[in-house]
């Protein structure tokens, strides 16, 4: 009985205005746009061959990236939180700067050690490896982007089961592998899972760091993400809606699966 | 995204110690390879005119104007974002009303929306073809508006957590004791949520400084007045200067660091002051 | 001091006061006992105005307050978990109340210091909530409930998150407490011992409802019904009534109303001794009996005895026509 019944309405009006006013009606009014004249012009919008190949780009480089994150993740998961070795401080402070670092910055230190005249570029040129303008350097910016996810998702599960079930299954004669894939994997898998969404928006959804990697070359190089911006300075808006309703889509597929793995991992 | 500094448990066994080794070693080549030798790259190529040249490309007129409007900006938008942040985290955690499991469930959607499509998003509206006759493109309002979309969630996840787990019986003994309303929030709430809500807007202020994607198209770009560091950035790049590029860069890259070190401050200041 | 009139509250389908009318006289200490569920904590905080009724009037110090917030009612309230104010310290703990009032630097500190001394926390002043122990910090609860001269103390289980011993010693401790200050207190709890211990009066509720009021000394001795009966105290359920255990009375040998029972345990408790009996019917009765007169009987397990309740004319066992 702190807040009294008037003053909860006018809270509750002032909170859902902020977020009508900057969430709901712009996202609302895009969805609306795309589709105002009519499905079939969005469906050949995005049936273009950039815009599949866009796609299957954009779909590889997050796998990749989220595979080799989830297993970083996981083994880093257990470092911080399973172990006492020294450097464990400095690996945990390290692994949030994908948080706050800028994309172009990211885009720019990518180029800095890969790019012609990178610290890895003579190297990399003298044994014909193409990093930027190509596939690789997509993912590498990609990995960069999503890498902090899985594990701050699945260190604070891991620290709060504890130990006690890996130390039961040793006494009963399980190896160090063993009591991984039978106890802690299944322990962990909730706040797994949740980290790997969370991985594959940020990997899908990056435009800065791939784009300046990327050489945005139409065809090879696009993200799906390089493509709507691609269309949109070149006047082709509503082709740029088009493929923004397709991330837009998969933005809220994950969203689904957010809020659906988000009650899952703390009951568990 | 859960606090760095509460990740390190209690200590485990010796065994547990050695086989962790492995793990160890794989974790840090991985996050070496991958973040920190492109970074240490970076840096290097910023230096590679002498430090004049990294202070000239630094300092120059256009590249200290973008800079100092993406800090002001930014520090706008965190404070604002403290201010509607905890509004909302009240309501969603106290109110009850229809639909208010799909309202908490849309805060997450910044987070997951491409910055580039949350910029057409707002184009849409606010831009010059908007449907309600608000015309924002090519403004410093736009820019703030693009960065008040992106970082709606990070205050009020933030602070979320913090406000279910006070105990609503500090509340009702405030109240016992003769505060109003207003009274109890200002001694017993914001007390309690205030290192949440400022590691939760330090975050957005990291994010605000370095935002592009939602940026780039709103903003129309217009040095000395919309333009912001990170587009800066790239136009420098695209005007074959890598090292003035690289440098500003840097300088971005020091901001980042400096809030990450801010919020494992205000983190560990919090939990000194007792739970 | 504290009228309750024909007070209504339900929580969605659940009922949790009934019509309920109490008066708590001034000075008095009273307790609300029941079961979880009985309603005590609903009455309790609708007397304190952290519930608003649904029907029904309160007046607390004097003064119509069915609709007044808690903070207007000059009351103080001390909360099963202590409810501290995690992020002050002791001393600003106790001096919350009269910050809000705004009362001068050196009262606050005065007072305050007065306080902490009376409920043994004097040195503790600069601690934190979360350095304290329970009983400390239900003890800093309590000064704090104090600081602002409350016309009526409210206690919600005060102790009931506290370890056996320290309990024992804060219930004494607050009787203490109260014959030195006198402020009308009414305390709920669900163990009816701590309640005849600390109570002046007691008042039994049972979902919803009160089943009856009166000194502890009246309930255990005339309780209005089993309920009250059986919640205040050990029964044994005789042949469809209720018996105390210490009130019946076995001999070795054959008595006049008396029933033939098989001794099943006995059980040494300190001073006394519990025998498990059972009756030709079936029936199991505990009888509870001093050491001397254990020590006179010589029970063993298998012996037969003869029980007799003498508040009752005839026979221990059921009628015959029982159901």
């Amino acid at each position: 009985m702190v807040v009294e019944r008037r003053h909860r309405i006018e809270l509750r009006v002032a909170a859902l205005g902020y977020l009508a006013v900057l969430l709901m009606i712009p996202v609302g009014l895009v969805f609306y746009r795309t589709f105002e004249h009519g499905i079939g012009a969005v469906i050949d919008s995005v049936s273009t061959p950039a815009a599949v190949s866009a796609f299957w780009l954009t779909i590889e480089a997050a796998a990749i990236a989220v595979t080799a994150n989830a297993v970083f993740g996981v083994a880093t998961a257990l470092v911080l939180v399973r172990t006492t070795l020294p450097g464990r401080r400095l690996l945990n402070a390290l692994i949030d700067l994908p948080f706050a670092v800028s994309p172009v910055v990211i885009g720019l230190a990518l180029v800095a050690l890969y790019g012609r005249t990178g610290w890895f570029g003579p190297w990399l040129t003298d044994h014909g490896v193409r990093i930027l303008f190509s596939v690789p350097g997509i993912v590498l910016a990609t990995v960069f982007v999503s890498l902090p996810f899985v594990v701050r998702e699945v260190a604070p599960v891991l620290r709060e089961i504890g130990d006690d079930q890996e130390q039961a299954a040793s006494t009963l004669g399980a190896t160090g592998w063993q009591a991984f894939w039978r106890i802690t994997l299944p322990a962990i898998r909730w706040g797994l899972a949740y980290g790997i969404v969370l991985s594959v928006a940020r990997a899908i959804g990056e435009f800065g760091a791939v784009s300046f990697v990327s050489g945005k070359i139409a065809g090879e190089t696009q993200t799906l993400t390089i493509l709507v911006e691609q269309r949109y300075t070149n006047f082709d808006v509503a082709g740029a809606y088009a493929a923004s309703a397709v991330l837009a889509l998969i933005a809220l597929t994950t969203l689904l699966a957010m809020t659906t793995l988000s009650k899952r991992r703390t009951l568990s | 995204m859960s606090g760095a500094a509460l990740v390190l448990g209690r200590r485990p066994t010796r065994r547990a110690a050695r086989r962790g080794a492995l793990p160890l070693g794989i974790s840090t080549l991985w996050l070496s390879l991958i973040v920190l030798l492109p970074l240490a790259a970076l840096v290097s190529r910023s230096l590679d005119g002498g430090l004049d040249q990294f202070w000239s490309a630094v300092t120059s007129r256009q590249a200290l104007s973008a800079l100092r409007f993406t800090l002001a900006v930014s520090v706008l938008v965190a404070a604002v974002n403290a201010v509607a942040g905890l509004l909302i985290a009240w309501v969603l955690v106290r109110d009850g009303f229809r639909g208010k499991a799909f309202v908490n469930a849309l805060i997450d959607l910044p987070f997951a929306l491409p910055t580039i499509v949350a910029g057409l998003t707002l184009l849409a509206l606010y831009g010059n073809k908007s449907p309600v006759g608000i015309h924002l493109a090519a403004t410093q309002a736009s820019v703030a508006l693009a960065l008040l979309f992106v970082t709606l969630p990070f205050v009020i996840r933030s602070v979320q957590p913090v406000l279910l787990e006070l105990d609503s019986e500090m509340e009702e003994a405030a109240t016992s004791l003769g505060a109003t309303p207003g009274a109890t929030f200002r001694r017993i709430i914001l007390p309690n949520v205030a290192p949440a809500l400022l590691s939760g807007a330090a975050l957005a202020f990291a994010r605000a400084v370095g935002e592009f994607g939602s940026v780039v198209l709103i903003s129309g770009n217009i040095p000395f007045q919309t333009q912001v560091t990170s587009v800066y950035v790239s136009k420098q790049i695209e005007s074959d200067n890598p090292i003035g590029a690289s440098a500003v860069s840097v300088v971005l890259l020091a901001v980042s660091l400096g809030v990450l070190l801010g919020i494992r401050g205000i983190e560990s200041w919090g939990s000194r002051r007792g739970r | 001091m504290i009228t309750v009139q024909d007070v209504t509250k339900s929580f969605g389908n659940f009922k949790a006061l009934d019509d309920v009318s109490l008066e708590v006289e001034d000075g008095s200490l009273t307790a609300l006992l029941g079961p979880s569920g009985s309603g005590k904590s609903t009455l309790l905080r609708i007397i304190a105005g952290l519930e608003m009724p649904d029907a029904g009037e309160v007046v607390v110090g004097g003064r119509l307050a069915t609709h007044l917030p808690a903070r207007k009612r000059d009351i103080g309230f001390v909360f099963q978990h202590y409810a501290a104010f995690k992020h002050m310290t002791v001393f600003e703990n106790v001096a919350f109340g009269m910050r809000i009032r705004k009362r001068p630097k050196d009262e606050v500190t005065g007072r305050v210091d007065e306080l902490l001394e009376l409920v043994g926390l004097g040195g503790l002043a600069g601690r934190r909530p979360s350095q304290l122990s329970g009983g400390q910090r239900q003890r800093m609860a309590l000064a704090r409930a104090l600081a602002v001269q409350p016309r009526v103390l409210l206690l919600d289980e005060p102790f009931g998150a506290l370890d056996s011993g320290v309990r024992a010693d804060l219930r004494a401790w607050l009787r203490r407490l109260h014959d030195e200050i006198h402020v009308t207190t009414v305390l709920v709890t669900h163990d009816q011992e701590e309640a005849m211990e600390v109570a002046d009066r007691l008042v039994v509720l049972n979902e919803g409802r009160i089943e009856q009021e009166g000194t502890p000394r009246e309930l255990y001795e005339a309780p209005a019904n089993d309920f009250v009966m059986g919640f205040l105290g050990p029964v044994s359920h005789v042949g469809g009534h209720l018996v105390r255990p210490h009130d019946l009375i076995l001999s070795d040998h054959p008595a006049e109303g008396a029933e033939e029972a098989m001794v099943g345990r006995v059980l040494h408790l300190g001073f006394e001794v519990r025998v498990e009996l059972t009756l030709h019917g079936g029936e199991e009765v505990t009888a509870q009996i001093t050491r001397a007169e254990a020590d006179g009987l010589e029970l063993s397990p298998g012996d037969i005895v003869w029980v007799r309740d003498p508040a009752t004319a005839g026979a221990v066992a059921a009628p015959p026509a029982s159901a």
